[in-house]
C-alpha cells in the first residue's frame, strides 16, 4: 500500500512538473514549422533569420521548437500536432500548403494559437501573416524593362495561385511603365522548391530569347543559370547574390522578424487576436516596404540611372504615392478590370486569375 | 532553336549514362533496380568532392566510384547471398535516397565549379551542328563514345561475347569453364559506375548544387529505356534524346503560350515511359530481345 502510495504520488509530481515550471519561469512556447531545412538562402531561411529575432528579442523568455523538412500534406498535420501537444502556446506554420493542416489542428487545440503563412483562410485561432512581395516585384518590373535588350522578360511562376499571379501583374505593371515593348512569359513549376526543374525552365526562358529573369520559387538555381548564361535576374527571399555575383540585379528580402515578435508579444499580453471582420483582415499581418517586411537588397549590375529609378519607385511605394494597380487595368486579353481613378482593393487582390497587360498566355485553369 | 537542342542533349545526358550502363548490367543476367539510388549517390560524392577539391573533373571520379561501391552492395546481396533482385534493388534506391540526404545535408545550397565546355578546333566552328555536337563538356563526348564503345563491345570482342553468354544461359557459360558470378559482379559494377557518372553530371553541369532527391525519377526512366531499347545502345540514344526532348517540351509549351495545361505536360515523361514500355512488350512476343537469364539466381557453386 505504502509502495503504491509512492508511485502515485511519483507519477502525479511528473505530470504536475511542466505546469510547476511553466509557470514559475512564464516562458512561452513557440512552435516553427519548416519546409525544408534553412541552408543559407531563400524562404526557409528567411524564416530561420526571423526566428533569430525572435530568441534576440524575448531571450529566456521564450522556448522555440523547431521542426524541419516537413512535406505539405498528412506529414504536416501530424508535425503540427505533435507541437500543439508538446505545449507550444503559439505555432508559425512557414508554408502555403500547411493551410488545411494547420485548420484542421487548430480545431482540435482551441487554446493554442496558430499563424499560418502565406495563406487565406481564417478561423479564431488561426490568423494569417503575409508579406506584399508584389511591391518588390512592381519595382523589379522596372528595372528588368529599362535593361532589357530583347524585350522578353522569363518569369518561373510556383503554382497558379492569387499570391503568385498578383507578383507577375504587379511585375507586368512596373515592366510597363517604363518599356510598353516588353512583354513576359511565364513558366509554371509547379512546386516551391526544385533546383532541377526550376533550372530546366530557366534554360528554356534564355534558349527562348529572355534576357531577364524573375522567380516565385525558391532556390537560387535560376540565378545561377542565368550567370552561367550571360543573363540577369532577381533573387528571391534572401540576399542571393553570393550564388550569381554577375547576374542579380537585385533580390526582394522577406523580413519576418517584426511580424513574430509583434504576435509573440501580444500573446504574452492577452491581446492576441485575428480581428472581428468577416475576413479578421484586422488582427492579420499583411506588410511590405512600409513595414519593413519586405526589403530590397542592394541594387547591383545596372547602371546608376536604372538604380535611381528603381530606388524612386521603392520610395514612392513605401510612403504610399504610388498604387501598384491603380486603373485604368486591363487584362491581356483586353477586358477592363477597373476604370481610371480607382484602385484595386486587397479583397481583389487575392482575387486574381488573369493576366494584366505586358503578360503572354494564359493562367492555367 | 540551337540553343534548346543543346540544352534537350544536356538533359538527356544523366538518363543515357545511366541507362548504358544498366545495359550492361542486364546482358549479364542481372536486373539492377537502384539505378535511382546509385546515381543519388553519384550525385552526393560528385558534388562534395568538387566543395572539397574544387576541381569538377574530381567530382566525375568520386561519383564513378561512388556508383560502384553502393553497386558493391547489390552485387554482394543478389549475386553471393542470392537475395531477390527486384527487392534488393527496390531496397538500394530508397536506402540511398535517404543516405544522400543525410550525407547531402551540409552541402544544401552550396555551389559547386561546373564542368567546362571543350570546344573541338574546327568542328565546332562548322554552322548549325557545330555547336550543339562539339561545343560540350567531357561527359558528354564520354557518353557518346560508350555507346559505340558497347555496341562494338557486344558484338566484336570476347568480352562483350562472354557477358552476353552469361546473361542468356549462364549454365552453358559455367560449363564451358566462364565464371558467371564474377562476369556479373564486373557487369554490375560497370552498371553502378555509369549510373554514379550519369547522376554526377546532374550537379557538375545541369543545376550546380545538391537538393535532396534531385535525380527526381531519371534513374527509373533510364531503366525503362533500357528496355525500350531492347538492349541495343544505339536506341537508347535516341530514347534518352526523346525523353530528354519531353522533359523541356513541358517548359517550352508554357513559355511559348501553348492552350496546355502544366500539369498534363509535367505528366508526359512518364506516359511516354508507361507507352514504350507497353509498345515493347507486343513487340517482344515476335521477338525476343531480353536476355534470357534476366534476373534469374546462378545456384552454381564458382
Amino acid at each position: 500500500m505504502y509502495k503504491n502510495f509512492l508511485k502515485i504520488i511519483t507519477f502525479l509530481s511528473i505530470l504536475v512538473s511542466p505546469f510547476l515550471f511553466t509557470s514559475a519561469y512564464a516562458k512561452t512556447k513557440v512552435g516553427f514549422v519548416y519546409l525544408t531545412t534553412p541552408g543559407d538562402h531563400g524562404w526557409t531561411y528567411a524564416h530561420e533569420l526571423g526566428k533569430q529575432m525572435v530568441k534576440k528579442e524575448f531571450g529566456n523568455d521564450v522556448e522555440i521548437s523547431i521542426v524541419e523538412n516537413v512535406p505539405e500534406g498528412p506529414d504536416a498535420t501530424r508535425v503540427i500536432r505533435e507541437l500543439a501537444k508538446q505545449g507550444n502556446q503559439i505555432i508559425f506554420t512557414t508554408s502555403f500548403g500547411y493551410m488545411e493542416p494547420t485548420l484542421k489542428v487548430a480545431k482540435e487545440f482551441p487554446n493554442v494559437k496558430f499563424e499560418h503563412m502565406t495563406g487565406y483562410k481564417r478561423t479564431k485561432n488561426v490568423a494569417t501573416g503575409n508579406i506584399r512581395f508584389y511591391e518588390g516585384r512592381y519595382v523589379q518590373g522596372v528595372v528588368a524593362g529599362l535593361m532589357t535588350k530583347t524585350n522578353k522578360i522569363g518569369y518561373i511562376g510556383a503554382y497558379p495561385i492569387s499570391e503568385v499571379i498578383m507578383g507577375i501583374n504587379a511585375f507586368a505593371q512596373g515592366l510597363r511603365s517604363v518599356n510598353k515593348k516588353a512583354t513576359i512569359s511565364v513558366i509554371w513549376a509547379n512546386t516551391w522548391y526544385d533546383p532541377v526543374k526550376e533550372a530546366d525552365a530557366a534554360k528554356v526562358h534564355i534558349a527562348e530569347g529572355a534576357d531577364i529573369l524573375a522567380q516565385h520559387t525558391d532556390s537560387p538555381a535560376m540565378l545561377q543559370i542565368a550567370e552561367k548564361n550571360g543573363a540577369l535576374g532577381f533573387g528571391q527571399s534572401t540576399d542571393m547574390g553570393a550564388f550569381a555575383p554577375k547576374a542579380q540585379l537585385f533580390a526582394s528580402v522577406n523580413n519576418w522578424g517584426p511580424y513574430y515578435i509583434k504576435k509573440i508579444k501580444q500573446l504574452k499580453d492577452g491581446k492576441w487576436n485575428t480581428g472581428g471582420g468577416p475576413d479578421h483582415w484586422a488582427g492579420n499581418t499583411w506588410g511590405g516596404l512600409s513595414t519593413n517586411m519586405l526589403t530590397l537588397s542592394n541594387f547591383s549590375n545596372m547602371p546608376t540611372d536604372v538604380a535611381k529609378k528603381a530606388q524612386a519607385a521603392h520610395d514612392e511605394i513605401k510612403s504610399g504615392k504610388l498604387k501598384i494597380f491603380a486603373g485604368p487595368l486591363k487584362t491581356n486579353d483586353g477586358k477592363e478590370i477597373i476604370g481610371a481613378g480607382k484602385t484595386l482593393d486587397d479583397g481583389a487582390l487575392w482575387g486574381m486569375n488573369y493576366y494584366l497587360e505586358g503578360v503572354t498566355g494564359k493562367v492555367p485553369k | 532553336m540551337e540553343n534548346l537542342l543543346i540544352t534537350i542533349l544536356l538533359t538527356s545526358i544523366p538518363i543515357l549514362l545511366a541507362g548504358l550502363g544498366e545495359l550492361v548490367t542486364e546482358k549479364s543476367g542481372v536486373l539492377n533496380l537502384g539505378v535511382e539510388g546509385m546515381m543519388l549517390c553519384g550525385a552526393v560524392a560528385a558534388l562534395g568532392s568538387v566543395l572539397i577539391f574544387g576541381n569538377p573533373y574530381i567530382g566525375i571520379l568520386f561519383g564513378a566510384i561512388a556508383g560502384i561501391l553502393i553497386s558493391t552492395v547489390f552485387s554482394f546481396f543478389t549475386i553471393t547471398l542470392m537475395t531477390n533482385q527486384v527487392a534488393t534493388g527496390l531496397g538500394l534506391t530508397i536506402f540511398a535516397t535517404a543516405l544522400t540526404g543525410l550525407i547531402g545535408e551540409p552541402f544544401v545550397g552550396k555551389t559547386a565549379a561546373s564542368l567546362p565546355k571543350l570546344e573541338i578546333i574546327f568542328l565546332s566552328d562548322i554552322p548549325y551542328i557545330g555547336k550543339i555536337l562539339f561545343s560540350n563538356d567531357i561527359l558528354v563526348y564520354f557518353a557518346i563514345f560508350l555507346i559505340f564503345f558497347i555496341h562494338f563491345g557486344f558484338q566484336n570482342t570476347k568480352i562483350g561475347i562472354i557477358i552476353r553468354a552469361v546473361g542468356d544461359n549462364h549454365d552453358s557459360a559455367h560449363s564451358i569453364g566462364y565464371s558467371v558470378k564474377l562476369v556479373r559482379w564486373i557487369s554490375t559494377s560497370f552498371g553502378g559506375m555509369c549510373a554514379g557518372m550519369g547522376g554526377a553530371y546532374i550537379p557538375l553541369a545541369l543545376t550546380p548544387h545538391w537538393s535532396e532527391g534531385m535525380t527526381a525519377g531519371k534513374g527509373w526512366i533510364a531503366l525503362a529505356l533500357v528496355v525500350f531499347s531492347s538492349w541495343m545502345p544505339i536506341r537508347l540514344l535516341i530514347g534518352a534524346l526523346i525523353f530528354g526532348g519531353i522533359t523541356i517540351l513541358q517548359f517550352v509549351a508554357q513559355a511559348r503560350g501553348w492552350d496546355v495545361p502544366s500539369q498534363f505536360l509535367n505528366m508526359l515523361p512518364y506516359l511516354a515511359t508507361i507507352l514504350a514500355l507497353a509498345l515493347i512488350s507486343l513487340k517482344l512476343r515476335h521477338n525476343n530481345y531480353a536476355p534470357a537469364c534476366l534476373g534469374k539466381h546462378f545456384l552454381g557453386n564458382k
